[in-house]
């Protein structure tokens, strides 16, 4: 225990720690070799001990268990955070900017009177509080704010840290909750998946992206026809899913499938965070927007400032052309 | 059911965002205002909550950013009570800071659930809607698409997004506060007719909520636009040179066959 230590919660997604895990210890490692503290990774839920060895890069491995935890609901998980960080007193707590981030992360903040930010790419000491660098307007704004008191409570964006192979002392400590958890009053029912039958985009080599650029239901037609040209499917961004234009199975990003196409065309998708969260690692990235500044152009090999219902038909008639 | 929502208005980024001149905030005086988009769900699930098991729907809002055409356009499309909360400063209280005067507002009308939208873009300490519930003292889950009357009277059933289009199904006992990302349906459109009935119908109700500065623990020292597009290769032309090009790059990868 000490205000040096960085804690880290630890996510599993299926059988397996998630991705954001590692990113995250990471970034415990990098700010605890400047403070001089230890990485704290933290595991609710039965089990936990299984991943340990997953979990080298921590120094200790808080792995807490209680029937409670078996299944997520945002009171138990709370509690639970909220006693191994009062017990250990970290500088800072990183928490990903997940389904469960965006809840826990929030009432711990609130609970401890503790500061909290989120969309955090980086952070470094500054003197007894820390510097952070979080994003902010849909990737289109970055703000360097100072945290003043400890724990700070950091959301962390996805994609900000990169895994490295570092590992830290690695013990595992296994601890029960000092009084059984309440269940409160938002209790977890059933996993409901999506109906089977259409397209795994996951499995696609050629992926056509539609964002709300795309305006119309209407024009998601000339997506398909490009996906047809090119053997490739359809998938879009939220706020198509939203409006019931194309099925939640086509949605990419935080709370859709993560691609990893040998082409990705966006088209009419600005690049917010949760959006790049899904396609950042495609192959080949193509973007069309006409704003110069959408923050797809930032993870985008080649980019476009063009009209995207202007750029169809030509697209279609190139590909056309050179299939000949 | 009696549900309470939360909107607020925040910077359009189809407009460039500016900074001050000291560089620690957007320029807000530049800014134009739109209703944040997952507050617009929360009005639309707060509807249609109340169209299939009858209820009433009150808007609150802190007068800021242009609020009154978004709460017309709310009374428009079904909302019973509209509540404004003053804004005597130029810019708006931080989430956090905000929760306190919103759980003032909201205190009095008794609410059995209050919809909030899970995020806005302009936050930096984000969140509201899990401050609000801390502070109403209500339980809260977040991350919400779509809510239905539960099994059971006094609850309802929240689908709660995870990766990979899952979503968890969370039985809710109300009273509760949701921190909503996407509603039942896209949110309605109104005609504009409607709008200027509900300006003519529509009576604000004044809040008695004040705003207080909490204490300071996150302060931005410095804004600054992402570094413009350090990695695509941008491709100039006609949409027709533009189209060719795409092409002739798919071809030599192989893409197109
Ligand atoms: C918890 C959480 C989870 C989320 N999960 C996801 C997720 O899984 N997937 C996801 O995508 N989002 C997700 N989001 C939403 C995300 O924050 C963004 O709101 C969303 O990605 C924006 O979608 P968009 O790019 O289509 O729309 P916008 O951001 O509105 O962008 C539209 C773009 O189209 C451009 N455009 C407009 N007209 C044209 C034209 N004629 N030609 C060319 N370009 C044009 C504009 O310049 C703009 O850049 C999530 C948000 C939260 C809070």
């Amino acid at each position: 225990m000490s205000a040096q230590d960085v804690l880290v919660l630890a996510e599993t997604r299926g059988d397996a720690l998630a991705d954001v895990t590692f990113e995250l210890l990471a970034a415990g490692r990098e700010l605890a070799r400047t403070t001089g503290g230890q990485v704290l990774a933290v595991l609710l839920g039965p089990g936990g001990a299984a991943y340990a060895p997953a979990l080298a890069a921590a120094d200790r491995i808080i792995a807490v268990d209680d029937p409670r935890l078996a299944e997520y609901s945002p009171e138990p998980f709370a509690s639970a955070l909220r006693e191994v960080v009062e017990a250990e007193q970290p500088r800072a707590a990183l928490i990903a900017a997940t389904s469960i981030g965006w809840d826990v992360a929030p009432l711990l903040a609130a609970r401890l009177d503790a500061p909290l930010a989120t969309g955090c790419q980086a952070i470094c000491p500054d003197g007894d509080g820390l510097m952070v660098t979080a994003s902010f307007c849909g990737g289109k704004m970055t703000a360097e704010c100072r945290v003043a008191a400890s724990p700070a409570i950091l959301m962390m964006l996805p994609g900000s840290y990169r895994p490295t192979g570092e590992t830290g002392k690695g013990e595992l400590e296994q601890r029960s909750p000092a009084a059984p958890l309440e269940p409160g009053a938002i209790a977890f029912e059933q996993w409901i998946y999506p109906e089977a039958g259409d397209v795994d985009i996951t499995q696609q080599d050629v992926l056509i992206a539609v964002g709300r650029g795309i305006q119309q239901q209407d024009n998601v037609e000339l997506a398909e026809e490009l996906a047809q040209a090119l053997g490739g499917a359809v998938c879009a961004s939220r706020p198509v899913v939203d409006q019931g234009w194309l099925p939640a199975t086509r949605q990419v990003g935080k709370s859709g499938m993560t691609v990893k196409p040998k082409l990705y065309l966006a088209l009419g998708v600005s690049g917010a965070p949760e959006h790049q969260e899904g396609m950042k690692d495609a192959e080949l990235i193509i973007a069309v927007n006409t704003d110069p500044k959408a923050p797809i152009f930032d993870v985008a090999h080649y980019g476009a400032e063009v009209d995207v219902l202007d750029l169809m038909p030509a697209l279609g008639e190139a590909i056309a052309a050179r299939k000949g | 059911m009696n549900i309470v929502v939360v909107v607020r208005q925040v910077p359009d980024l189809i407009e460039p965002l500016e900074i001050v001149p000291s560089g620690d905030a957007l320029d807000l005086d530049a800014a134009s205002f739109i209703l944040n988009e997952s507050d617009d769900h929360a009005l639309e699930q707060a509807l249609l909550l109340k169209e299939s098991g009858g209820g009433s729907v009150t808007v609150v809002a802190i007068d800021f950013g242009d609020v009154d055409n978004t709460l017309y356009t709310a009374a428009a499309k079904g909302a019973d009570r509209i509540v404004k909360i003053a804004c005597d400063g130029d810019t708006p209280p931080a989430a956090r800071d905000s929760a306190a005067v919103y759980a003032e507002a909201i205190k009095p009308l008794r609410a059995e659930l209050v919809l909030v939208g899970v995020q806005a873009h302009d936050e930096l300490d984000g969140g509201l809607s899990p401050f609000l519930a801390a502070a109403l003292e209500l339980p809260y889950v977040g991350v919400i698409r779509g809510v239905k009357a539960g099994d059971a009277p006094g609850t309802v059933a929240a689908c709660k997004e995870f990766p990979g289009a899952v979503m968890a199904r969370m039985n809710v006992k109300l009273p509760a506060v949701l921190g909503i990302l996407g509603a039942d349906q896209p949110p309605r459109y109104v005609p504009v007719s409607r709008i200027r009935g509900a300006m003519k119908t529509t009576q604000f109700e004044e809040s008695a909520a004040t705003l207080a500065a909490g204490e300071l623990l996150l302060s931005v020292s410095r804004l600054y636009p992402p570094a413009p597009a350090t990695r695509a290769e941008m491709l100039s032309g006609s949409e027709e040179e533009i189209a060719g090009r795409i092409a002739e790059i798919l071809a030599e990868k192989g893409l197109v066959k």
